[in-house]
């Protein structure tokens, strides 16, 4: 952890970062919500911070935005240190989890709102609201109410409230979490492409770990008010730095200490992605090749997802794993269950966890 | 639940015998203030005026009425501000004795009225050292008006979307701004339903009132209970009457429509003083 934190870093001293927090701690009352927390987010950057509910990334966010101040630590938003100042001093806005949309107000007010008390007077305001949301596809609802549209149009008002006063960082709180499947999916391209035609720092906030890795240019992953890992999707999903990481973002097969030190002599936990694992269906022990391992074990379950079937095996010597393979499955469950199978995979697959992660 | 044929009758005639019994004594003040005659035999001798002009002749019922309503009125004013304050503040923050002043806030409303006259009179005469007039009154009155504004700003409050407040300062707007487009429209109407509600209590007020106002000093409940016993002022009395109840009744039932929620305490503490 500390390692990719320290990497993190030394990419950042070139450019002044849009977003710079040192050892942000955040306290209520005995709990630790954010536990010193170093992090730099650069100019133009799709970052995500991840994690379960509960582990400090919204509070993080809230920090960032002024709803709530540090315990200790600082803010800094691009060089210039914001960690007292109140929410409207800070140049930078927010999308709401829950939209937070005033309701006595139509869409052209509501996204008018900001140019409106920073004093734009109201032919410019409401020209450029408008464009704000012609350019979200609600051009024409500016005279309607946000109680009157659906949750995916509330969530593009929002969106379009927050940049029409050109924010330097715009903050997203779970923004996507109350749409459908497939809003959100098509949320998620609109929001990236947004984010890259307007080169405006995004930082995302989610527990979503499909969300994190297809939209992010980086991700932090939060666990109990900690940083666990910051990396790109590529490098959390293939090098997790800890159990946690490979336990919440997609799923791993873990080792623990004492079977790594029988397949590799080495005490460590070790990990493998399950699409990792190939399966053969015979427990004859294969001829023994460089670089791959080779266990037997049982089948205990098998669950089909359509692209794939995830097939649970029990090692003979060692723990239960999870197969993702892509092949059809002939013959019924009463077939293949309790069948002999040997599980194997290239030890370049398998990603040492360091014992400091969880 | 479902109630058999009996009993849904039984209730009903049950609810209307309550009913009767609370609205025809009421309706029959209003009969009377148009009864032809003086001593309000049943059933009337036939319809009059009279009793009516002799009203608006009369400069101790004028004044009386210009008394209450600018009683109400002014307590009403001090009522809206201080209980919204209060609400805002005993809501959005935390601090030492919170909950001991949201019961203090509350309380008075649930004190017998005697009690809040007899320690108010003792606090503005003897402590004080003031003479008692018609902002003694004002000031009394405030203190269980505001309840019902706090009661019905408190509700509204707990409602609102809390991200509201936030989303406006996360847009740029002060501690002011915000309270002016963000936070008072949403609390209009709920503004509106308390005052309507304070106003209402302090126009019928009259037992806190006798021992606040200052002597010569008349409000409408006042003028009513001192010539109460003057058999020539009795056509006059019912009259007075008939414009407390309207008075008084219009406001409530405004109040109800614009608030489903909290009118309840309010409307509580009015029966208990007509009562």
């Amino acid at each position: 952890m500390t390692e990719t934190l320290a990497a993190g870093r030394q990419t950042e001293t070139d450019a002044v970062p849009a977003i710079r927090l040192r050892k942000l701690t955040k306290e209520f009352g005995d709990t630790v919500a954010v536990n010193n927390v170093d992090l730099d987010i650069r100019q133009g950057e799709f970052f995500s911070m991840l994690g379960p509910s509960g582990s400090g990334k919204t509070t993080v966010l809230r920090l960032i935005a002024g709803f709530e101040l540090p315990t200790s630590g600082s803010i800094e938003l691009e060089g210039k240190d914001v960690t007292g100042m109140a929410p409207f001093e800070r140049d930078l806005n927010t999308v709401f989890q829950d939209y937070a949309l005033f309701p006595h107000m139509s869409l052209i007010d509501n996204v008018a709102y900001g140019l409106r008390v920073r004093g734009v007077p109201k032919k410019e305001r409401q020209e450029r609201a408008r464009e704000a949301l012609e350019r979200v596809q609600l051009g024409k609802f500016v005279g309607r109410r946000p109680a009157q549209l659906s949750g995916g149009q509330r969530q593009r008002v929002a969106l379009a409230r927050a940049l029409v006063v050109q924010p330097k960082v715009l903050l997203l709180d779970e923004p996507l979490g109350a749409l459908d499947l497939k809003l959100r999916q098509q949320m998620q391209v609109e929001l990236k492409e947004l984010q890259r035609s307007l080169g405006i720092t995004f930082i995302f906030v989610t527990h979503d770990q499909e969300e994190a890795l297809t939209m992010s240019d980086r991700i932090g992953v939060f666990n109990n008010g900690s940083l666990e890992q910051i990396g790109t999707a590529h490098e959390i999903y293939e090098r997790p730095a800890g159990a946690f990481v490979a336990n919440f973002v997609g799923t791993s097969n873990i080792f623990d200490a004492a079977h790594a030190q029988k397949l590799y002599g080495r005490a460590e936990q070790v990990c493998v992605r399950p699409e990792r694992l190939r399966l053969s269906w015979t427990d004859a022990a294969p001829e023994p090749r460089a670089g791959v391992t080779s266990r037997p074990g049982t089948v205990t379950s098998l669950v089909y997802v359509g692209h794939a079937t995830q097939v649970r095996v029990q090692l003979d010597d060692g723990p239960a794993v999870v197969v993702l393979t892509p092949e059809l499955l002939t013959g019924g469950d009463a077939d293949l269950l309790d069948r002999r199978v040997t599980v194997s995979w290239d030890d370049a697959a398998a990603v040492w966890l360091p014992s400091g992660g969880s | 639940m479902r109630l058999s044929r009996s009993a849904k009758v039984v209730l009903g005639v049950i609810t209307a015998l309550v009913f009767l019994f609370i609205y025809l004594p009421l309706l029959l003040v209003v009969v009377n203030s148009f009864n032809a005659d003086r001593t309000f035999g049943w059933p009337p001798k036939g319809f009059t005026l009279e009793w009516w002009g002799r009203a608006f002749d009369s400069p101790g019922v004028r004044e009386a009425v210009v008394s209450s309503l600018w009683v109400a009125a002014v307590s009403t004013l001090i009522s809206l501000v201080l209980g919204t304050l209060l609400a805002l503040a005993l809501l959005r923050y935390k601090f030492f004795g919170r909950d001991v002043i949201s019961l203090l806030v509350i309380l008075p409303i649930a004190l017998p009225g005697i009690v809040t006259g007899i320690a108010l009179n003792n606090m503005f005469t003897t402590i004080l050292g003031v003479s008692l007039s018609m902002w003694t009154v004002v000031i009394a009155h405030a203190t269980f008006c505001m309840v019902t504004v706090f009661n019905n700003v408190i509700a509204r409050l707990r409602r609102m979307h809390g991200g509201l407040e936030e989303a406006s300062a996360d847009l740029g707007a002060g501690v002011f701004t915000t309270f002016r487009l963000v936070t008072f429209p949403q609390l209009r109407s709920a503004l509106l339903a308390g005052g309507l509600l304070a106003f209402a209590l302090s126009f019928d007020e009259i037992i806190v009132t006798t021992f606040t106002i200052g002597a010569g000093d008349t409000t409408l409940p006042i003028w009513i209970l001192q010539n109460l016993f003057r058999p020539n002022q009795a056509p006059v009395v019912n009259v007075v009457a008939v414009v407390l109840i309207v008075v008084s009744i219009v406001p409530i039932w405004l109040a109800q429509r614009l608030s489903q929620d909290s009118v309840g305490i309010g409307a509580t503490r009015v029966k208990a003083t007509e009562g």
